[in-house]
């Protein structure tokens, strides 16, 4: 049987890893198992009987009713957790030997890796850092049927984990990590889909424009290129219908869309690592344009970059980027697509664009942003709704809107007046972490632009949003995203609440990001490079393993030695303490003989000196205990204290008897 | 262990489970004789890791990684923290009480933990049967081992296996010795009570003795007004209490419990016949004397007494 404290300690521990299941659970499942929890603390306390096998196998059978009542399958990480939830309480419910003790207690670390496939955050490691704290607690409680000493299993369960963190650091670091899942992965519904869509009817990127959450974060190798430049590529939309925008089907592109095309570079490129928030969709979201591509990644021929496998997972890429460059002759069929309209929507709209078509390229483009500076066009994230004929609506009527109306609009015009155009969808701008050195660019940030292409200069990125003078931004939020597009990146202008509330924000960002790289982020990519910049690689992987069990031996021979400290420390106190006391003494001229005891030490003192005679007898006493005497914690504290104020004094005049 | 061992020594699987042999003066458990090897839950806490391992590597997960590796850290620390709680613990043997053959002996086994750190949870098993846990703090502890103890002679406590588990049970420490100590047992007493008929023929065997005043057959405790002329006073000064010799005179008869007065009986039946007369005349305070065919205890009586006729009685036939 296993003591009572342990089956307590078990108790406490497993509620501990079982409260985020069952915050997660439906509620009434998650009752069940508190249930079940609080009948084991009553059969503990009350010392009440187990209840019989045929209720056991009840409501075993109950609980997996209940599971797959619940989640409609017993597979899965959410039915999964959910089940091992529900059976680890069953367990209790049969807990009579050890073994069943330390069972319970491995599937509570199981259950707590089951969290993680759910939750990664740095709240639930931390969390989940002190349920397996608590967890090897009760362990080493249930190992220990002497009695209970609460604080002491808790010290000790911190000893071993502490000891174990720098092998858990070098196996995290040095194991070698396989690229790639051993089995399929279950598509994880509780990942909610944010992000740009592939395609763009008007009015759908306003939701992104409300959301904080982030989209990618950027470190650059150098200096941060200007506010202006920093246009992320994501969808580039080619048909529409004169409302809604797609891009060339992924599934069945053309022969040209697969080629990367050439481009004439007018500078040197700009190095930068993202790392992409899993977003479900097969783009990455490039600097324009790229400069040189990741193994594996494709460019196709409108310049987007596109992920071999769609991004369920935060990735790390290391990537260059032309940000001045020339792109080549325009092939036909992008010529076709580029000028394509449909027929009978927008009329108004297409008979302004084709009024221009006579004029230049270069000057139609400039007569349509001037249309969009001079006459009364308003930027604003709440745009009325707009009708049949949107683009018509949008330029002749309402004439309020945001980036995608503006670059819809500007790409239909200038396909009517004959120059080939096409809408692009990404984000703009990002904010600068000033506490780490790093762009955080959130979905806040969506933008959509307008590229024309231009003899010469090949395909050329218009903002049209960009020309809209800023008191024409209807409010203050507005103003701030708008000015983004257009002014250094972080403005000034805050007060110092505000200051110092972002200073905590991006504070939190930088430890998220540094948790997001290092540990979550941390793959068989990372890996190799880490590796190849310590030299490890340069002996291939036998030489990572060698190293690994080397300093892993190192760590294990610090513990031991340790360890074997830990045990004499206490000894070797006893006796400076007493040494330290007999210096005392010598001062004033009465020697410890080397063939005398402290006993009969003593009683020479205080025949010699009676005024000393009670310290140094209470010393004496103290230190035959601590040295030949069942002596408990307290006694070696009190023998510090008694030996600092023990302060002997020469007396004047009387010799000192010494022997 | 002063002499070092040679390889072939320290590998052989006896030494891994049996010990060094029988070692006399106290063992120190040092480093070459503590052995460590997992146990079956340290087994399935492997099988468990691997699992969370597999899971860690197909969904990539950073932190399901971390855990394996903070487990296995813990699995490995916990080696090092089961082989110090053994380590450097000091047994003696203790003195064994001597029990009568059918009850249990109980063997003290001192065990010292000159460090300051409590060992807790540390078990002493004997191969026969009995284990006792105990926390070792600093100090000396003293840890009882039972033995049933079937037939009278020396019973040896044999080997002992020090062992722990502590702190998480996935590893059991141990090391095996012998300690050189035994228990004394002495025959089962015969249920038949009553002493030996007086025995006429004997008296030339006690013939130094003078008959008459000055020799006595008994001792009584003393009572208020006895003459102090007759107090056993070698028996005060031997802190045995105050007791009044009585006197026989020419009545008086020396006791003997002796072999030759149970013919016909088996011997052990014989030595159980005779610790129980051992027993009666002690417990009547007589003075008597033992005769056994190897051996002859002089008349006498008192704890000595008793103790020597009763050894004499367990290691009947076995020649020291």
């Amino acid at each position: 049987m296993i003591p009572l404290h342990g089956r307590l300690w078990l108790l406490g521990a497993l509620a501990a890893v079982l409260l985020p299941q069952l915050l997660r659970l439906p509620p009434w499942l998650a009752t069940c198992c508190a249930g079940l929890l609080g009948w084991r603390l009553v059969i503990d306390l009350r010392s009440r009987a187990l209840p019989g096998r045929w209720s056991r196998l009840l409501l075993t059978l109950l609980g997996i009713g209940a599971v797959l009542l619940g989640y409609r399958t017993l597979f899965g990480p959410d039915a999964g957790l959910a089940l091992l939830s529900v059976m680890l309480c069953l367990k209790l419910l049969e807990l009579r030997t050890l073994r069943d003790a330390v069972l319970v207690i491995f599937l509570g670390w199981f259950l707590v890796a089951g969290g993680f496939l759910v939750d990664q955050s740095i709240f639930v490691g931390a969390y989940l850092l002190l349920t397996v704290w608590l967890l090897t607690a009760a362990l080493i409680a249930l190992n220990h049927p002497g009695g209970p000493a609460h604080r002491y299993y808790l010290r000790r369960a911190g000893l071993l984990l502490a000891q174990s963190l720098p092998i858990m650091v070098l196996l995290f670091v040095l194991f070698p990590r396989l690229p790639g899942p051993l089995w399929g992965v279950p598509k994880d519904s509780l990942v909610a889909r944010t992000g740009i869509s592939d395609h763009m009817t008007l009015g759908t990127i306003s939701e992104l424009a409300e959301s904080e959450a982030v989209a990618f974060r950027v470190q650059f190798d150098g200096p941060v290129p200007p506010a202006d430049q920093l246009y992320w590529r994501g969808p580039v939309l080619w048909t529409t219908d004169g409302r809604r925008w797609d891009p060339i089907p992924r599934e069945f592109p053309p022969a040209w869309f697969r080629d990367a095309p050439g481009y004439e570079a007018l500078g040197e490129p700009v190095r930068y690592a993202l790392t992409l928030e899993s977003h479900d969709e097969h783009w990455l979201f490039a600097l324009e344009l790229p400069a040189a591509l990741p193994p594996g990644l494709n460019l196709s021929a409108d310049f987007q970059l596109l992920l071999p496998r769609k991004a369920t997972t935060r990735q790390r890429y290391e990537l260059a980027a032309h940000t001045r460059y020339r792109t080549g002759a325009l092939p036909d069929e992008q010529r076709r697509l580029g000028l394509q309209l449909p027929a009978g929507r927008n009329p108004r709209s297409l008979a302004l664009g084709r009024e221009w078509a006579d004029r230049a390229p270069a000057d139609i483009v400039r007569t349509a942003l001037e249309l969009f500076r001079a006459q009364p066009y308003w930027y604003t994230r709440r745009p009325p709704l707009l009708g049949e004929h949107a683009i018509d609506d949008f330029l002749f009527a309402t004439q309020r809107g945001f980036c995608e109306h503006y670059a819809a609009a500007f790409v239909t015009l200038m396909r009517a007046a004959g120059v080939p155009a096409r809408v692009v969808t990404g984000y703009q701008g990002g904010e600068s972490n000033p506490l780490a050195d790093y762009l955080i660019v959130r979905q806040s940030h969506a933008h959509a632009w307008a590229e024309v292409w231009l003899d010469g200069q090949g395909w050329t990125r218009i903002d049209p949003t960009a020309v809209i003078p800023p008191q024409r931004v209807e409010t203050e939020a507005d103003l701030q995203r708008f000015r983004s597009t257009a002014t250094p990146l972080l403005n000034a202008d805050l007060g110092w609440i505000t200051r110092n509330l972002s200073r905590l924000r991006y504070g939190w960002d930088a430890l998220n990001n540094a948790w997001n790289q290092w540990v979550l982020g941390y793959n068989h990519q990372r890996q190799k490079e880490l590796l190849q910049r310590l030299g490890l690689l340069h002996f291939g992987w036998q030489g990572v393993v060698v190293a690994l069990f080397g300093a892993m031996g190192l760590v294990l021979a610090a513990v031991a030695v340790f360890l074997l400290r830990q045990g004499r420390a206490r000894t070797d106190a006893v006796v400076r303490l007493f040494e330290r006391y007999c210096r005392k003494l010598a001062r004033i001229g009465l020697r410890r003989l080397p063939h005398e005891g402290p006993a009969d030490f003593a009683d020479r003192v205080a025949a010699a000196r009676p005024d000393l005679a009670e310290a140094s007898n209470e010393v004496s006493a103290l230190y035959v205990a601590l040295r030949y005497g069942a002596a408990r914690t307290e006694t070696l504290s009190r023998l510090r204290d008694a030996v600092a104020r023990f302060r002997p004094r020469r007396r004047r005049g009387s010799a000192a008897t010494a022997a | 262990m002063a002499t070092p061992l040679t390889l072939r020594q320290r590998f052989s699987l006896a030494r891994f489970l049996r010990g060094l042999g029988t070692e006399t003066g106290p063992v120190t458990l040092d480093r070459r004789r503590i052995y460590i090897l997992p146990t079956r839950q340290g087994l399935l806490l492997g099988a468990v890791l691997l699992a969370i391992l597999l899971g860690a590597i197909n969904y990539d997960n950073g932190l399901a990684f971390a855990l394996v590796f903070l487990l296995t850290g813990l699995g490995v620390v916990s080696i090092l923290h089961t082989w110090r709680n053994l380590l450097g613990l000091r047994l003696e043997a203790g003195r064994c009480p001597a029990v009568f053959a059918g009850e249990t002996a109980r063997f003290p086994v001192g065990v010292h933990n000159d460090g300051g750190e409590v060992r807790p949870a540390v078990i002493l098993q004997a191969a026969h049967g009995s284990e006792a846990m105990a926390d070792m703090g600093p100090g000396t502890q003293w840890v009882e081992l039972a033995r049933p103890a079937p037939r009278r002679g020396r019973l040896p406590l044999g080997r002992i296996t020090v062992a722990t588990r502590f702190p998480l049970g996935l590893f059991r420490a141990w090391s095996p010795l012998e300690l050189a100590m035994d228990c004394l047992v002495y025959p089962a007493p015969a249920p038949q009570r009553g002493l030996p008929p007086d025995q006429p023929g004997t008296a030339g065997s006690g013939g130094e003795r003078g008959q008459g005043h000055d020799d006595f057959a008994a001792l009584r405790p003393y009572h208020a007004g006895d003459s102090l002329r007759h107090v056993h006073w070698k028996a005060v000064a031997r802190e045995q209490g105050m007791h009044t010799k009585q006197f026989a005179g020419e009545a008086a008869q020396e006791l003997w419990l002796a072999w030759e007065l149970l013919p016909g009986v088996a011997p052990e039946a014989r030595l159980s016949r005779l610790c129980r007369w051992v027993l009666e005349a002690d417990a009547a305070g007589l003075a008597y004397g033992l005769r056994l065919p190897d051996r002859t205890i002089a008349p006498d009586f008192g704890p000595a007494q008793r103790r020597r006729c009763l050894e004499a009685l367990a290691l009947y036939g076995e020649r020291p």
